[in-house]
């Protein structure tokens, strides 16, 4: 049972992660259709800005860990973003209107491109960073034959699904009551109807794309804390996770994104501590593909309605 | 033109020089002027600011460039090297380049032979891996070009096919020419395995889950240690024999045929092995669209709907498009175990499948030319960038031109795309006519639901 309750505090934690990358794909996807292959390594690069940011801090003598933390994440969500803005006016910009596979190529193209980049301008080696932020409480101590096991959460578990959280419901809020939300949604369902009636929507999908970047930062910067590795490859196999959480939720929908995201983290946690590490990424897919078989458009998606 | 329109001209180049500079500058900055490495007790973070402001420099003096002479010019120069093709000789063209294709292909050893007498054996070695991607491509675009579903897991198929030969030929010692339909058969039946899920799905459910049975077949390749042998892979996989003879110093083809021995023979009989197996891909893609089958798939592309209410079975045809598919990945599969003589799961990873999904659709969707012109121009341009010694004597010592090998390929995939999003070729054969025969815009050409 204590095993099980760990277990399910380090799926969250990942699958945590996992939704804020989701999110990204998923805002996307709603609004222009198309995935966006370049995002995992959005993330990726997040992690590097925040890792350089981190140690620039240490650098210059700021000693307030806190501090440091708050400063990191705000440098890196707003670095990434621009990121994220020049990705999609290098890239897909130029094919909007065109047809469908064009932009998922050039997607393809930014991701081999950033991926390259980083490696060439960071080296190919993986960065490791001691853990920052220690400690924890002890939730529930039991006696096992073995001796004792408790449940522990740690500190940093803490922090990433409080962010989390908070970022979900400010973000929800953001879509739901701002007019940049309104402007979302109306170029959701209609971008040529919401350009008459004077949504400005290349603005708006860039935008979009500039918050999902964000959010991709901040998973990266968590990332780099949970962990404590990076390298220059980590953004392939943490998009398609996240890809295949948003997938998972039903594509295009927000909820949907976190659901997926913690599905995917839980599934990996469990499937690694009961049964084994090594296919941990199959468990994930495979659960991917059942669901879908029963359930075509994903756990909260909306049932594509087609017309002749 | 006035002084005052060039003036304003000016200013507006030299504004947006300045805001891309200034976006370098901020991508650049962790990126360029920060740099973290492993040093003693931790990370060490080395600053490289000279290398930041050359690359600002560098983006502003060739945005600036580029404003004044192309894009905000009154008379861009390129105007001038526009090329103007008659529509006749385009046709012209269009008739001939195909059988010159094949006839180049069908002489290509020897010319390469005569040409570069000292490098003969690396170029048919590039030769043997365009035409593999090639075959690859023409299989992808069965899947992609002409039933339009959007695969993203092809190599998971060339994956089956590769260690099924290799697997054979490690339990039951059975050579190239059987084990070939054998690995055909067997990609075609995962082929149907793996499609038989993703029928109800659409558009990019089908991507996500052709991608995710592609990691599986990766990841379980990977970690089934006692059968597939795991990370360290499969190694003495055989070489195929000539009706029987080996390639071998004596006794073999080289004696039968009173030759003098030389290496050389094996890769060009390789060459032809693999430009078979491509021209039956393409012979065979070519008649299915005249049958019914074929027709089918086209029909599905276009219309999923319109194509059940005719009666159409779309699980049988989209099951057929996958397998055919599949089939073809699988002999090109055990050509390249074959060719390797050393398979591991490294070779099979998600950017393969990018790279034959970017010559299908760089080379125009469903085009048979296009594949061939996009493996040609992205597989022989990463090779040619291997071969980018001289640099070092530019950029000094340091200068390692292998590693921007596929940050180019990167970039030629972007910008090939947005100059022409319908692929090279922008023309198709439709295979059905109603009065005459004539090639259409591509624009015509639906995509089909995966897209």
């Amino acid at each position: 049972m204590e095993y099980f309750l760990q277990q399910l505090i380090n799926g969250l934690t990942l699958g945590s992660i996992y939704g804020l990358i989701a999110i990204g794909y998923t805002m996307v996807y709603g609004i222009i259709g198309m995935i966006n292959f370049a995002h995992g390594d959005i993330f990726m690069v997040g992690s590097f800005i925040a890792l350089a940011t981190f140690l620039a801090l240490v650098a210059i003598g700021i000693s307030a860990l806190p501090l440091i933390l708050f400063i990191t994440l705000l440098v890196a969500m707003l670095f990434t973003s621009a990121w994220g803005w020049t990705v999609e006016r290098l890239a897909y910009r130029p094919l909007r209107g065109s047809f469908r596979l064009a932009p998922l190529i050039t997607a393809i193209g930014m991701s081999i491109v950033l991926q390259n980049f980083v490696q060439i301008t960071q080296g190919a080696r993986v960065k490791p960073l001691p853990p920052q932020i220690q400690g924890g409480v002890t939730l529930i101590e039991g006696v096992t034959e073995n001796g004792t096991i408790a449940v522990q959460l740690s500190y940093m578990q803490m922090i990433i699904i409080a962010t989390t959280l908070a970022l979900m419901i400010g973000f929800s809020l953001l879509i739901s009551k701002t007019s940049l939300g309104r402007s979302q949604r109306a170029c959701e369902q209609d971008q040529k109807m919401a350009a008459l009636l004077g949504v400005n929507v290349d603005r708006t999908i860039s935008l979009t794309f500039v918050m999902g970047a964000a959010l991709a930062a901040v998973a990266g910067f968590m990332f780099l804390l949970l962990y404590g590795v990076i390298d220059f490859y980590i953004g392939f196999l943490a998009g398609v996770k996240a890809f295949t959480a948003a997938v998972l939720g039903g594509i295009g929908s927000l909820p949907g994104a976190m659901l997926g995201g913690l599905l995917i983290g839980l599934i990996e946690v469990f499937w690694s501590g009961y049964f084994s590490v090594e296919y941990k990424d199959v468990a994930a897919f495979s659960i991917l593909v059942i669901v879908l078989i029963f359930m075509p458009s994903g756990l909260l998606g909306k049932p594509e309605v087609e017309k002749v | 033109m006035t002084a005052a329109q060039n003036t304003a001209r000016m200013a507006e180049s030299v504004k947006d020089a300045a805001i891309a500079a200034f976006l370098v500058a901020v991508l650049g900055f962790f990126f360029f002027a920060l740099r973290t490495d492993i040093g003693t007790g931790g990370l060490d973070l080395t600053y490289r600011w000279g290398l930041w402001l050359i690359a600002i420099a560098i983006t502003f003096g060739v945005r600036l460039a580029l404003n004044l002479f192309v894009f905000k010019a009154a008379k861009p120069i390129t105007s001038g090297i526009k090329i103007t093709v008659p529509s006749g000789v385009t046709s012209v063209v269009g008739r001939f380049l195909g059988p010159v294709l094949l006839i180049v292909a069908l002489c290509l050893p020897f010319i390469l032979m005569a040409l570069f007498p000292n490098r003969d054996r690396q170029f048919i070695d590039l030769a043997i891996l365009i035409m593999t991607y090639v075959m690859l491509g023409w299989g992808l675009n069965i899947v992609v070009g002409l039933a339009g579903l959007l695969d993203l897991g092809y190599v998971a198929f060339y994956a089956v096919g590769a260690y099924s030969f290799a697997l054979l030929a490690q339990y039951f010692e059975i050579g190239f020419w059987t084990a070939l339909p054998l690995a055909g058969l067997l990609a075609a039946f995962w082929g149907i395995i793996l499609g038989y899920p993703v029928l109800r799905l659409r558009g990019d459910y089908l991507a996500i889950v052709t991608l995710a049975f592609g990691e599986i077949i990766r990841v379980v390749l990977l970690n089934w240690y006692e059968f597939t042998g795991g990370p360290d892979g499969i190694s003495g996989i055989p070489k195929p024999s000539f009706f029987g003879l080996e390639f071998s110093r004596t006794g073999g083809f080289a004696d039968f045929f009173g030759l003098d021995y030389d290496t050389i023979h094996r890769f060009i009989y390789l060459y032809y092995i693999i430009l078979v197996l491509a021209l039956i891909t393409n012979f065979v893609t070519l008649r299915l669209r005249k049958l019914p089958i074929g027709r089918a798939w086209e029909a599905l592309r276009e219309d999923e709907i319109a194509c059940r209410s005719l009666g159409i079975n779309t699980t049988n045809t989209k099951l057929t498009a996958f397998s055919i598919g599949a089939m073809f990945a699988g002999f090109a599969g055990s050509f390249f175990a074959t060719r390797q003589g050393f398979i591991s799961p490294e070779s099979f990873t998600f950017l393969e499948s990018a790279i034959i999904l970017a010559i299908v659709v760089l080379g125009g969707l469903g085009s048979q030319v296009g594949v061939v012109i996009a493996s040609v121009v992205m597989i022989g341009g990463i090779e040619i960038l291997r071969n980018l010694g001289f640099l070092k004597e530019i950029f000094g010592p340091d200068f390692e031109p292998t590693q921007y090998r596929m940050l180019i390929f990167g970039l030629a995939m972007v910008l090939i795309m947005v100059w022409k999003p319908r692929g090279i070729i922008s023309s198709r054969n439709p295979s059905a006519v109603y009065k005459e025969r004539k090639k259409i815009s591509s624009d015509m050409v639906a995509q089909g639901e995966g897209h």
